[in-house]
């Protein structure tokens, strides 16, 4: 989340002129009107055209919002018991190992979600089919987006309070009730809607690990669309969930504007862990990061376990087009597949959301509308934008389908909204006065700004790239509408060979899961070092 | 009784504040090393030192909200080391006020006396007395974020006086100020702590401050035995998430 704006920093360039301001906004309003609204216009009016009635009456829609909702309520409160205490520590203590272990807790939110479900059924195979194993990797995905949400706010309060309250008489325990808590709220009541909102739009994870008898709506609007092609009842469904997520988002908003208050903002000291409790703090939230690495050290066995013995046959064979039974290309061809469309949407995903978020900052006017707007595609499920691009493409005037050029646009638009939030509060950070320093000192207009923001910008887009890149990677929920069959990505191929028995097909989905793991964690810790100090991403 | 406990060793039964052998390593350096320091029933200290000389550690080692590496902190010849922060009676005032930002004044100067499970129109009388003592009489209902520096500082010192605290301990609490604003404070200050009664110890890196309201000026560097420290350190590793 940002932090609020100062004052001093909410002055734009004077060079950069309103008009400039227009150009730079008009690419992503274009592309946000032809691929984001125009979708989901797509989605309401056939929703309500053709199987809303249907589908409202019909008790297996109740059944399967109330799942949906019951299982991201549950998913919520299990992140939120593990991620608290996680974000206390690594945002309040100082101990040796901290950076590692925050990295462990932040990094499984950008793998892919495909891999996580496969890594879970290798870890408990048992557990495969379970709304247990759905909670379980929810709860994995979402630990890092409350350590960075509460955390990211919770390193800022100055702990001295909470020492002043001790000195008049608070126990640690009150302490933090009276004095730390009511800070806090705003963050965990934010860090709660996006969780809420991530886990009841969970796709992936649902379709690998879930109950094929307990859909979620992500499920459901998929199976109605693509395997039983009824576009009226799966744009119903899509409906509901647009209008389902809208009403967590606005109780979410007023829910944080109640609980507002004056931060006291503070970059300050961190204090090692010197009593007991603590002690014990810290080693619960290592074992939490190991239960959080458990799945992928799972994951990783199960590609190496070739036969009785150890051996790296599967990922040999994924190079082997005679590798399998019924295929004619190799299995690896999907990850050039994957790297291609994601260089791709991470080219197209930087433009957009970096002229953006130039645009949100600079912006004299419409600059809170615009940021808005282009938070859109977070709160729409990737699933019902994937669903709105097909019912765009079968009715309208742009058909998509088929086009290589659909999975990456795609992508990009899922990725676009955190490209933007991880630029523009860097964009915001800069003091206005250093411009005029550099101009005092000689600078033109234009080379003061690329000396100053440029300079800055340059290092969030490079963040920003390694995220968006990683997201495209994964990315399973509007690529799963769009893939064409003879070139899947590493995902939609993972879910397809998930259908296949055989330990063959197992040990090389395994295989080309890790392989597609490391890509993503090597692109995203690759990125990780040019994050400015106190930039979170979401 | 003497009001001033002049300072040394041996001197029985210790009355006030003894801080004895008191080290604080940070990093492997010693911030804070064989540190001595009394402070009598009804005295005022001034302890003057420069900006990093570990003054604010020493503090929070004496509120008991930092634990000591060695050293023995006691209260009438009782040690302290089992006493938590909450139960020691010691106010604690810092150079900014850090008033709770969710509490309006009233709330922040009663916080203390809540915490002791004060009934709520004892908390509001000793509440209005406060305000009167520190000249701010009608500011129960304010916002803190309405509030100048000196306001401020004054409402920090009333939460501090608010549970009857057996000593006071000021980090600084004049140095955010400007200059007219701290003298006169500083003058209010010595006056305030001579009317309750309660002895305190004012960190300062100013000396003209501390004679301003102590009646006793020490110098960090002259209690403590060794060679003067190195350059200035803190529990400071700035690294947020």
């Amino acid at each position: 989340m940002d932090r609020p704006r100062a004052p001093l920093t909410a002055r734009p360039p004077a060079e950069i002129s309103t008009r400039a301001v227009a150009w730079l906004a008009a690419g992503p309003v274009a592309m946000l009107a032809v691929f984001v609204a125009a979708p989901l216009v797509a989605v309401f009016s056939q929703g309500l055209a053709g199987g809303l009635a249907a589908v409202l009456v019909d008790p297996v829609t109740w059944r399967v919002l109330g799942y949906t909702a019951a299982q991201a309520a549950a998913s919520t409160v299990l992140a939120l018991l593990a991620g608290l205490p996680a974000a206390y520590v690594v945002s309040r203590l100082a101990f040796p190992g901290r950076q590692v272990l925050v990295v462990a807790l932040v990094v499984p939110f950008v793998l892919p979600t495909v891999v996580v479900g496969l890594a879970f059924r290798a870890l408990l195979p048992g557990l495969a089919g379970t709304t247990a194993a759905v909670l379980l990797a929810h709860v994995f995905f979402n630990i890092g987006v409350v350590v960075r949400v509460v955390g990211g706010l919770w390193g800022h309060l100055d702990p001295r309070a909470g020492r002043v309250a001790a000195t008049l008489g608070a126990r640690p325990w009150q302490a933090f009730r009276a004095v730390t808590w009511p800070l806090l709220r705003p963050a965990v009541a934010a860090a709660a809607a996006l969780v809420f909102v991530f886990t009841f739009t969970s796709f992936g994870v649902v379709l690998v690990v879930g109950d094929p008898a307990q859909p979620t709506l992500e499920v459901e609007i998929y199976r109605r669309a693509i395997q039983l092609f009824d576009l009226p009842g799966a744009a119903a469904l899509g409906l509901l969930q647009l209008v389902a997520i809208a009403a967590a988002l606005a109780v979410a908003a007023r829910l944080q504007r109640r609980l507002g208050t004056v931060q006291p903002l503070r970059p300050d000291a961190m204090s090692r862990p010197r009593v007991r409790h603590d002690r014990a703090l810290v080693a619960l939230v290592a074992a939490e990061a190991l239960l959080v690495l458990a799945p992928l050290a799972a994951l990783a066995v199960r590609s190496l376990r070739v036969g009785g013995g150890w051996g790296l046959e599967w990922y040999r064979l994924l190079w082997n087009p005679q590798g399998g039974t019924t295929r004619d290309v190799a299995l690896a061809d999907s990850l050039r597949v994957s790297v291609t469309y994601a260089v791709v949407a991470t080219v197209l995903a930087l433009v957009l959301g970096g002229s953006a978020a130039c645009a949100i900052a600079y912006a004299r006017r419409g600059g809170d509308a615009l940021d808005t707007a282009v938070a859109l595609p977070l709160g729409v499920s990737a699933v019902t934008l994937g669903l709105g691009l097909l019912l765009v493409s079968v009715s309208g005037p742009v058909d998509i389908r088929g086009a290589w050029i659909a999975v990456p646009l795609g992508q990009a638009l899922v990725a676009t909204p955190l490209v933007v939030r991880t630029v523009l509060p860097v964009l915001r950070a800069v003091d206005p006065r250093l411009r005029e320093v550099a101009a005092t000192l000689g600078a033109g207009p234009w080379r003061a700004w690329a000396a100053v923001d440029g300079a800055q910008l340059s290092r969030a887009a490079a963040v920003a790239a390694g995220l968006a890149c990683a997201v495209s990677l994964g990315e399973f929920g509007a690529t799963a509408f769009l893939a064409r069959a003879d070139s899947p990505t590493v995902p939609v191929l993972l879910v397809r060979l998930l259908g296949r028995p055989g330990e063959a097909n197992a040990g090389q989905a395994a295989a080309l899961a890790m392989v597609l793991v490391l890509l993503t964690a090597a692109v995203v810790l690759a990125t990780e070092r040019w994050r400015a100090p106190g930039t979170g991403a979401l | 009784m003497s009001a001033v406990t002049p300072r040394g060793p041996g001197l029985a039964p210790a009355a006030g504040l003894a801080v004895e052998g008191v080290r604080v390593v940070y990093e492997g350096r010693a911030v804070l090393d064989d540190l001595a320091l009394r402070v009598g029933p009804r005295e005022v200290v001034g302890l003057l030192g420069p900006s990093g000389s570990g003054k604010t550690t020493l503090l929070e080692v004496i509120a008991g909200v930092f634990a000591a590496d060695a050293g023995r902190v006691s209260w009438d010849g009782a040690d302290l080391a089992a006493t938590p922060a909450h139960r020691r009676g010691f106010g604690l005032v810092f150079q900014d006020a850090l008033l709770f930002p969710h509490l309006d004044v009233g709330r922040n100067i009663a916080f203390g006396l809540r915490m002791a499970r004060i009934p709520r129109a004892e908390q509001d009388t000793r509440v209005a007395e406060l305000l009167a003592l520190v000249e701010l009489p009608g500011f129960e209902r304010r916002s803190v974020a309405t509030l100048s520096g000196g306001e401020a500082q004054r409402v920090a010192l009333a939460r501090a006086l608010a549970p009857r605290p057996r000593l006071l301990l000021l980090d600084e609490p004049f140095s955010g100020l400007d200059r007219d604003l701290r003298v006169r404070l500083a003058a209010d200050v010595r006056a305030l702590l001579h009317r309750v009664g309660t002895p305190a110890i004012l960190v300062t890196h100013d000396e003209e401050e501390a004679r301003a309201v102590a009646d006793r000026v020490v110098r960090l560097a002259d209690l403590q035995p060794g060679p003067p420290q190195g350059p200035p350190s803190g529990p400071a590793a700035h690294d947020p998430v």
